[in-house]
């Protein structure tokens, strides 16, 4: 094992075994339902499917962790409670939970289970992360997208569990798990149901050369000609500040950008971080496969006191555009 | 049992003369029960409060109010964590609190859950009231069936169990400031331009139709959540607390009126016609009727 676990994303069994191919350390994924935040049609795993990504990492030493993690339906517990169980039976090496009720329902029936607290929880100070610690004996928290370099090192000094940070992919600008805009918009939350501006709420409206995105009721850009239309996701629109159309419209909350602290990686060592996260489950395997190697290529360079190669995925990412997100000053 | 008005913290960056007066208004003119008093989304506001909060508290106690301290909604940077523990330390008054953070903090004294923890369902509601927890206050997103299912498993477990039923409904929190992003300022010199949007800053679509409205790291929404229709069904499931989120508008009215409907005087449709008659933002309920959290659904005459 070198500085940092490598965690990638699988949103079925072909991009599981490229990931696995690729370097990965551990893979995450979720059941094919609403127990997850990335149920979107035509992703994720069967249980005879589990079983075999299982089968597949376990062959070639890659660990697999359940992501668990919505938050279960007041009156209808039991998929939720099923998902944990059968994550246990199915021997995954971790189950990834955001609910409080759920996480007292794993630790009691499954103490066996390894537990990780999800981004969804967005447990940002050490207080917080001490609780879920002692209560549930959580033993790794994937830390929200709201802390800089320099927080997370003194939140590393201050708890005995072990942290998981996001270096790739999307970027919610929001602390995750705590973000109503895409119910707002459509009646359909990350929390809930595990889907952030759903596809079936989307709508292209052409409008002479331009190109309108709409979510909901709402419009959430407009392309000009020769404007690469994005997907509008709702945090990543154009919207007028001050209200109706005193001001020109702009990316009030995020630019269509994505993630990379590839340049962080010293820091982030530093700063005792044990896992580094590639977001993307909503991914293609040929997508998985050229990330997850490039983040290897980069790992295992960093490991060996050679310089970081650069990942050459700008034709990939969101947008063309990167960002180190909160993990900077930038944002403050 | 006799339902609770509670009046939620004011949520915008008010000159602290403006909500010192506003709470002394409330004081002595608001039929609520229970007021929630605290700078719960930027840490950078509250010292501006600092000065007045004694005033303030000592006023709506003297009123006979239940009046309880709020703990901030996110909870990173060292100021925020050292506010969050002097708050909770201080020990003068029961707190609420809105992250996990102030949870843990306050494990074993009576304590009140904010509508920023998710409490989703009946197992989490165990959980908390396992820990001290004696009111929880729930998400706003949540669907009716949610609330009914909620509302009877809190009672079993002798929480109180509360919904919001007036104001913006919070839609997210973030470490970035939209304020200053907006202003082309930087959250550390952001010349606290919020002050500006005494009731959020409007965000429009590029169609110029109203959608969000920010208020410095917090976003929310445009239409203003309205749940007076719904005041006897969310009795009837055994909701006993009816949160109002302060406006820049007359909050002794919406008191007043949102009181009527608790003690059967009015019907809630007539509070609503008042309510339009009061603002022009449009009244939402959507998320209550299981629809997208902008719309609005005639609620059944009761």
């Amino acid at each position: 094992m070198g500085s940092f676990e490598l965690i990638c994303p699988a949103g079925n069994p072909a991009a599981l075994r490229a990931a696995v191919d690729a370097g990965a350390d551990a893979v995450y994924l979720g059941f094919r339902d609403e127990t997850n935040a990335r149920n979107f049609p035509g992703l994720n795993f069967s249980r005879p499917e589990l079983a075999e990504a299982i089968a597949y990492a376990h062959a070639r030493s890659v660990q697999v962790f359940v992501a668990i993690n919505t938050y279960p339906q007041a009156g209808n517990l039991a998929p939720w409670q099923r998902a944990v169980d059968d994550a246990a039976r199915l021997k995954a090496d971790a189950v990834i939970l955001a609910d409080l009720g759920l996480l007292d329902y794993a630790a009691k029936h499954h103490p066996e289970l390894r537990l990780h607290l999800s981004v969804q929880a967005s447990a940002a100070n050490a207080e917080a992360i001490r609780l879920y610690r002692e209560a549930f004996g959580v033993r790794r928290v994937v830390l929200p997208r709201v802390l800089t370099v320099p927080e997370i090192a003194r939140l590393n000094a201050e708890v005995d569990v072990e942290t998981e940070v996001f270096v790739f992919g999307g970027l919610c600008p929001m602390a995750e798990g705590r973000c109503s805009l895409s119910s707002y918009a459509t009646g359909l939350s990350p929390n809930k149901q595990g889907v952030c501006s759903p596809a079936s709420h989307v709508r292209y409206e052409p409008r002479g050369e331009a190109l309108a995105s709409r979510l909901g009721g709402f419009t959430i850009n407009v392309f000009g000609a020769g404007e690469p239309a994005g997907y509008p996701t709702l945090c990543k629109g154009r919207f007028v500040p001050g209200g109706g159309t005193s001001r020109d419209p702009a990316y009030l909350f995020e630019e269509p950008t994505s993630l990379n602290a590839l340049a962080l990686l010293p820091e982030l060592k530093a700063a005792k971080v044990c896992a580094l996260k590639i977001e993307g489950r909503q991914r293609g395997k040929a997508y998985i496969a050229a990330v997850v190697a490039a983040y290897r290529r980069a790992l295992d360079a960093f490991d060996r006191g050679l310089p970081v190669p650069a990942l050459d995925l700008e034709a990939m990412v969101e947008g063309g555009a990167q960002t180190t997100g909160a993990y900077t000053r930038a944002w403050r | 049992m006799k339902p609770t008005l509670t009046l939620g913290p004011v949520l915008f960056n008010w000159p602290a003369e403006r909500w010192r007066d506003f709470y002394a208004r409330i004081a002595d003119e608001a039929p609520v029960d229970a007021v929630v008093v605290g700078e719960i989304v930027c840490s950078k506001r509250a010292p501006f409060l600092a000065p007045v909060m004694d005033e303030v508290i000592a006023r709506l106690a003297a009123a006979g109010k239940e009046v309880w301290l709020a703990s901030p909604i996110l909870v990173g940077s060292d100021r925020e964590r050292t506010a969050m523990r002097d708050l909770v330390e201080s020990d003068l008054l029961p707190v609420e609190a809105n992250d996990m953070g102030a949870l843990a903090l306050l494990e074993g004294r009576r304590h009140a859950v904010g509508p920023f923890i998710n409490s989703y369902n009946e197992a989490t509601l165990a959980w908390l009231a396992g820990r001290g927890a004696v009111a929880v206050s729930l998400p706003a997103e949540l669907p009716a069936a949610s609330v009914a299912m909620m509302a009877k498993t809190g009672a079993a477990l002798g929480l109180s169990m509360e919904v919001q039923v007036f104001g913006r409904a919070p839609l997210a929190i973030s470490a970035r400031c939209y304020h200053a992003r907006a202003h082309a300022l930087h959250k550390d010199g952001c010349q606290f331009v919020c002050a500006n949007d005494p009731d959020g800053m409007p965000v429009s679509t590029v169609d110029g139709q109203p959608f969000l409205s920010v208020n410095g790291t917090q976003t929310l929404s445009h239409g203003y959540l309205a749940l007076a229709a719904e005041i006897d069904r969310l009795r009837a499931m055994g909701i006993q607390r009816f949160r109002l989120s302060p406006q820049d508008l007359d909050m002794v009215a919406v008191a007043t009126a949102f009181r009527s409907v608790l003690d059967g005087e009015r019907s809630g449709q007539d509070v609503m016609a008042e309510l339009r008659g009061m603002t022009a933002v449009p009244l939402e309920n959507g998320f209550f009727h299981n629809m997208a959290g902008a719309a609005y659904a005639d609620a059944p005459a009761a």
